[in-house]
């Protein structure tokens, strides 16, 4: 088994460190959530490759033929999952707008600082 | 009269139909009301279905009528017939306490979505209790920790907002855990529904895949019931919310996290594979962890939702260490815990949600000496610490009890000394705050308040007196959770 033929589930890999090294490394609230955004974004992409059947194409049926098309149930559970991702991003950056106008800041550095006084 | 299937399908559908409706409801009072309607009909439904499931058996309901593997299904048996109890009840008394609570602690124009947000965050509890399917908990997991990320954030403290925030990123990534694990575990098997999951992981088990799976998995649910030290997020978020918010959260999130747990490892996974795997050693060293921490950091605290919130820690610790022990006695006792845990931190809660109410702080600082003004509540907060230390006569005691035994049965005789150890700890800082409350000098003496209303005396000392209550009738309580271990252990009743 080449390396090389399941490059998808490396780029799941890569994009899934890279999100959750932003998530834990960034102090600033908004790039938190980017971070969790492409780490959410990985999982997609691990779902979606499991689905694929070799020459497999989209599974529209015609009548009369036979085709070999990829596992589609995937593809339903991740546009739930995106829905999911929507809902948190969207509830995470209201949170950030209401941080910043309680502390006049997104940045935990700052926020930690007011805290203190 | 609808028929038991139905019933299972209401759990789920009443709620979510009821809360834009609260929403458009526009006034608090009135939404508050629809509110604890809609929790009371749902705790009836969850007793009728404890009460089938005892005495006829389980039973699945296929939602839209499509047949499982492919469609979703509801499987209800007596483990999560017994949580959707304790959740829907759990929900219902703390509802009692909310009105007047919530009319003093957020703005009239945001009551109406607070209540929204309370039936949302009840409808994923009870969807991730009762569904089948494994997609499913992830969904249902995550409309209740949306919800309860909102409900946190309602609280009047600016930090409510900053420790909201960090409980939806720690959330998330947890989330996203287990939906990965499950990704891994549909590789596997092909499948999403549970039962069939793991008829089909007999044959896959021993590999890669499946065992990466579990480790995602335990981890995600480990973050999502503030497993030590996955807990981080808890502590703020538990001080901060509304006084109402905190007691619902910590009386029914967490459990219904450790009760995922208990689902993925005996039912999806298997007892053999699981503790194949150093799950059980891992357990008892992060528990006891938990217990021994959690305690600690809990005597010093000044703000006493803290307080609780470390102690919260500390009994998570009491119930995963219950499952480590990988016995039917042993998960027995963390069954039992789920329950009285619910009763005791629900009920101590709202003690402070008393407080909060009359002198507007939890702080021990600002409250040192003012015990005494609130009898009643205050007596409340005696008998709902001597539980959570374990004295007998309380639930909390018959927790300890059978867990000791449970050890002591398989010669685990260091965890019946951490038990200890933790119980010891808990005198501390529960008399550390009965001494602040009732002993010392009035800080300021501006401040004169009455005793705390009927309408919020009479849920407290309902939970209170629960745990009392069942503390000395442990037939009901022991009953029920050794039924569910023995149906978790082996499947059949």
């Amino acid at each position: 088994m080449d390396i090389l033929s399941h490059y998808n589930y490396w780029v799941a890999i890569f994009l899934m460190m890279t999100g959750f090294y932003v998530v834990i490394a960034s102090g600033n609230l908004v790039k938190k959530l980017i971070g969790l955004n492409v780490f959410q974004a990985s999982v997609f992409i691990l779902y979606i490759s499991a689905g694929v059947v070799d020459k497999g194409v989209p599974p529209i049926l015609k009548e009369g033929a036979s085709i070999l098309y990829s596992n589609p149930l995937p593809h339903v559970l991740i546009l739930t999952a995106i829905v999911v991702g929507v809902g948190t991003t969207a509830l995470g950056l209201a949170l950030a707008v209401r941080i910043k106008e309680a502390y006049g800041s997104v940045e935990e550095d700052d926020i930690h600082a007011q805290e203190e006084d | 009269m609808a028929t038991i299937e139905q019933l299972a399908i209401f759990q789920i559908t009443i709620p979510l139909i009821v809360a834009p409706l609260v929403f458009l409801l526009k006034n608090g009072n009135r939404a508050w009301f629809l509110t604890l309607v809609t929790s009371v009909a749902m705790m009836w439904v969850a007793s009728q279905l404890l009460v089938h499931v005892l005495s006829v058996g389980e039973f699945v309901t296929q939602i839209g009528g499509w047949a499982a593997p492919w469609g979703i299904e509801y499987r209800v048996d007596t483990v999560n017939a017994f949580v959707l109890l304790i959740v829907s009840a759990m929900s219902s008394i703390v509802l009692m306490f909310a009105r007047q609570s919530v009319n003093q602690e957020i703005e009239s124009n945001k009551r109406s979505l607070f209540y929204t947000s309370w039936l949302l965050c009840l409808t994923g509890l009870l969807g991730v209790t009762i569904t089948g399917d494994a997609f499913n908990v992830f969904v249902f997991l995550e409309i209740s920790s949306l919800s309860s990320y909102v409900l946190i954030a309602m609280g009047r403290d600016r930090r409510a907002l900053t420790s909201s925030f960090q409980y939806l990123v720690m959330g998330t990534i947890g989330a996203t855990f287990i939906l990965i694990g499950i990704g891994f575990l549909f590789i596997a098997t092909g499948t999403l529904n549970m039962a069939d999951i793991s008829e089909r992981l007999s044959d896959t088990s021993q590999t890669r895949t499946v065992r990466t799976a579990f480790a995602f998995i335990i981890v995600g649910i480990g973050l999502k019931l503030a497993m030590f030290p996955l807990h981080l997020w808890l502590p703020n978020a538990y001080a901060y919310a509304p006084s109402v918010a905190s007691a619902f959260l910590a009386a029914t999130a967490t459990k219904v996290a450790l009760y995922m747990l208990l689902r993925f490892i005996y039912t999806v996974f298997g007892f053999e594979f699981s503790f194949d795997l150093p799950l059980s050693e891992t357990l008892v060293i992060l528990s006891s962890a938990a217990i021994l921490v959690g305690s600690v950091v809990a005597i010093f605290q000044d703000n006493l939702k803290r307080l609780l919130a470390y102690s919260s820690v500390a009994q998570i610790g009491y119930m995963l260490l219950g499952v480590s022990l990988a016995t039917q006695a042993g998960l027995s006792a963390a069954l039992l815990h789920v329950f009285n845990h619910a009763v005791i931190k629900g009920g101590l809660f709202l003690v402070l949600g008393c407080f909060v109410f009359r002198f507007g702080t939890a702080s021990l600082k600002l409250l040192s000496g003012k015990g005494t003004q609130m009898p009643w509540t205050f007596a409340a907060f005696i008998a709902g610490g001597l539980s959570l230390i374990g004295v007998p006569l309380t639930t909390g005691f018959v927790s300890k009890w059978q867990l000791v035994t449970a050890a002591l049965d398989i010669g685990w005789w260091p965890v019946a000394l951490v038990v200890l150890a933790g119980s010891i700890l808990a005198i501390v800082y529960v008399w550390r705050a009965v001494e602040v409350l009732y002993f010392r000098p009035v800080s300021d003496d501006s401040q004169i308040v009455k005793e705390a209303p009927l309408e919020l005396l009479l849920p407290t000392w309902l939970l209170i007196g629960a745990n009392i209550y069942f503390g000395i009738n442990t037939e009901l309580s022991i009953g029920v959770a050794d039924v569910a271990a023995h149906w978790l252990m082996t499947g059949t009743r």
